[in-house]
């Protein structure tokens, strides 16, 4: 199902979660709505699924207006990011307890079948016996998505579904997640600010600021074309560079890089680790190697630039490079944003 | 490492051996002296006159009309303060309105404030003299010096004991399952029924049973709006003051152990329900006995 917020507005008491949003969610899509704590995104979360009433603006379900529906009737699938299983009930209770209190009746004979195909949908098989207590934290979260997608949701929306869970379960649930999501078409919208995750696993990443949508698009147009110094800085590691534009040129710290177009005067220019160079020769920033961290996939260099600026790139693992070595930084690629 | 662990283990802060006894000598002392010797006392005076006075006091007319009615008491009293504490912790834990804090406070008043108190303002508000008295008057309605007045006296003081033990382990659990439950499409009442009264049913039960406790052994409240008439306004505790000053020391002793009985029912309850983890603040969210299954 099509979802549309349109100028959606929430303020909690004197705080302004939520500024003016408008995002439309193609039926069967799945986005990743990606921020900083306060952002407003989970806020934005809770008013599709009814869980919050928005304090202006409107929210569609294809073309009925679900501004005002409240959340049991709304037909969404929500799952928390601590799981919230009702821990009085066993793995099977709980995936069927949407069906049993739905205002659908529906036979006892079929609730079991539909948990039994649920389980297996999300591989826990066998386990439908145990309580939530008794099962790992991925698990439970597995069967917060079964339990949420009992019920036929038109939209599944996720809270920071992996938050709660380590790196390697989080890793494979994410996968996991896409399988589900690409079996079953169902529109889904989840919350993180795990940029990685949102890149991950999204068709569309929403990148949202103070309640304010500051970019979306896919996450190759995210990560290649960012529109913003707060863009490039939320997705990833990156350099920061006083900069000056002249006649179509920005120059730094001895570095000059082409932004034909932009108009003169102060900016920053912002380098991945990766965008970045050593070079024992010139022309670059001249700086010395202040330390190496060797990384399974390479090595990250930190090093002062002679006018003070702190420097991390990458290179590669057969480098031979030390601290104290003295030598030039040399930009491959980089982003300026102009001041002010 | 395993030597030391099988020595002697070297001594805490306070845990010299003569400290330690000390302390526990003086707790147990203190123990016997306050707490055991009287409750003891109460059940050597009850017998001294022998089993027949212990019988005949117990099954006079005034002794069984004063256990009655400390009973109708409880079983008005209880369940009123029960919903009342439900709904006050519901609304408390999963709204936000205004004034939410200001009410947790109010809630705490009569754990603070003197019983002898409440009976007062009472006394105050309904008698002769009072508020509501006079109009309650002309319309033949009699709150002071009769059951109503006891049973208001009684609620009004054991009003927190259960919104209090729900309070804390509702705020602990959140909302999330609540939100859960209404998001599968569970009303209202559903989940409440299904949901949350699972989840507190333990801290319920422990705080039913405290309220219960001290509606049948409260005294200072009731003693002032009840009027003390025998065989009508006399609850169980005024009962045996009225022996004690008749010079029934018997009887009054009598009475008491039946209070007595009833404080160790209540704490052997007490204790069973804390195994099952009420009355404790801190319960992680996640908490399920695989013994019981509630469906």
């Amino acid at each position: 199902m099509k979802i549309r917020l349109e100028n959606v507005v929430k303020t909690f008491e004197t705080f302004r979660a939520v500024r003016d949003v408008s995002l439309t969610i193609e039926s069967g899509e799945l986005v990743a709505l990606l921020g900083p704590s306060g952002s407003g995104k989970t806020t934005i979360l809770r008013m599709v699924a009814g869980l919050e009433y928005a304090d202006g603006g409107h929210i569609y379900f294809g073309d009925q207006d679900a501004t005002d529906i409240p959340v049991r009737d709304r037909g969404v699938g929500f799952v928390f990011q601590h799981y919230a299983l009702f821990p009085h009930m066993t793995v099977a209770e709980n995936i069927a307890f949407g069906m049993k209190v739905s205002k659908v009746k529906r036979e006892k004979v079929a609730i079991e079948a539909r948990v039994v195909e649920l389980l297996r949908l999300v591989r826990l098989e066998g386990l439908g016996d145990r309580f939530p207590a008794q099962i790992s934290g991925g698990q439970r979260q597995r069967v917060a998505l079964a339990r949420a997608l009992s019920v036929d949701p038109k939209v599944l929306l996720l809270d920071e579904p992996f938050g709660a869970l380590d790196a390697n379960v989080r890793h494979d649930l994410r996968r996991w997640l896409r399988e589900i999501h690409r079996e079953l078409g169902i529109t889904t919208i989840f919350v993180t600010h795990d940029q990685e995750e949102a890149l991950d696993l999204a068709d569309r990443v929403v990148i949202l600021k103070d309640g304010h949508i500051i970019q979306q698009g896919t996450a190759e147009e995210v990560c290649r074309n960012p529109q913003s110094a707060f863009v490039m800085k939320f997705l990833g590691d990156a350099n920061v560079l006083a900069a000056e534009v002249r006649d179509g040129k920005a120059y730094a710290s001895g570095a000059a890089i082409d932004v034909s177009g932009m108009a003169d005067g102060k900016a920053e220019l912002y380098a991945r680790p990766a965008d970045l160079d050593w070079s024992a020769q010139g022309p670059g920033i001249p700086a010395s190697i202040t330390r190496v961290l060797d990384r399974p996939d390479g090595r990250r260099v930190l090093a002062t630039a002679e006018t003070g600026e702190q420097l991390e790139f990458d290179v590669e693992p057969e480098r031979a490079l030390k601290a104290g070595d003295g030598g030039f930084v040399t930009l491959r690629r980089a982003k300026v944003f102009a001041l002010g | 490492m395993s030597a030391t662990r099988t020595g002697r283990k070297p001594p805490r802060v306070g845990d010299q051996p003569l400290f330690r006894r000390m302390l526990i000598g003086i707790v147990l002392v203190i123990v016997a002296l306050l707490i055991v010797a009287p409750l003891v006392v109460i059940g050597v005076q009850a017998f001294s006159k022998g089993w027949a006075v212990y019988r005949d006091t117990i099954i006079h007319p005034d002794t069984l009309h004063a256990i009655r009615l400390t009973v109708f008491a409880a079983i008005v009293a209880v369940p009123v303060n029960t919903a009342f504490g439900v709904a006050a912790a519901w609304s408390i834990t999963k709204f936000d309105f205004w004034g939410r804090r200001f009410l947790l406070v109010v809630i705490e008043i009569p754990f603070s404030v003197s019983p002898i108190v409440a009976g007062v303002a009472y006394l105050f508000v309904y008698g002769l003299q009072g508020v509501f008295g006079p109009t309650l008057d002309e319309y033949g309605i009699k709150i002071l010096f009769a059951i109503p007045g006891i049973i208001l006296a009684s609620m009004f003081v054991t009003a927190p004991f259960v919104a209090r033990e729900l309070i804390p382990l509702m705020q602990a659990q959140g909302r999330d399952l609540e939100e859960a439950a209404t998001s599968l499409g569970a009303s209202g009442w559903r989940t409440f029924f299904s949901v949350t009264l699972p989840n507190i049913k333990w801290a319920l039960l422990y705080g039913v049973v405290l309220c219960n406790a001290r509606v049948m052994g409260e005294f200072g409240a009731v003693s002032v709006v009840s009027g003390n008439i025998r065989g009508q306004t006399n609850t169980l505790p005024l009962h045996i003051e009225l022996l004690y000053h008749d010079y029934q020391a018997a009887g009054a002793f009598a009475a008491a152990s039946i209070l007595a009985l009833i404080a160790v029912f209540t704490i052997i309850a007490k204790v069973a329900l804390e195994r099952q983890g009420a009355g404790r603040v801190r319960r992680p969210a996640l908490v399920a006995n695989p013994a019981e299954k509630t469906s």
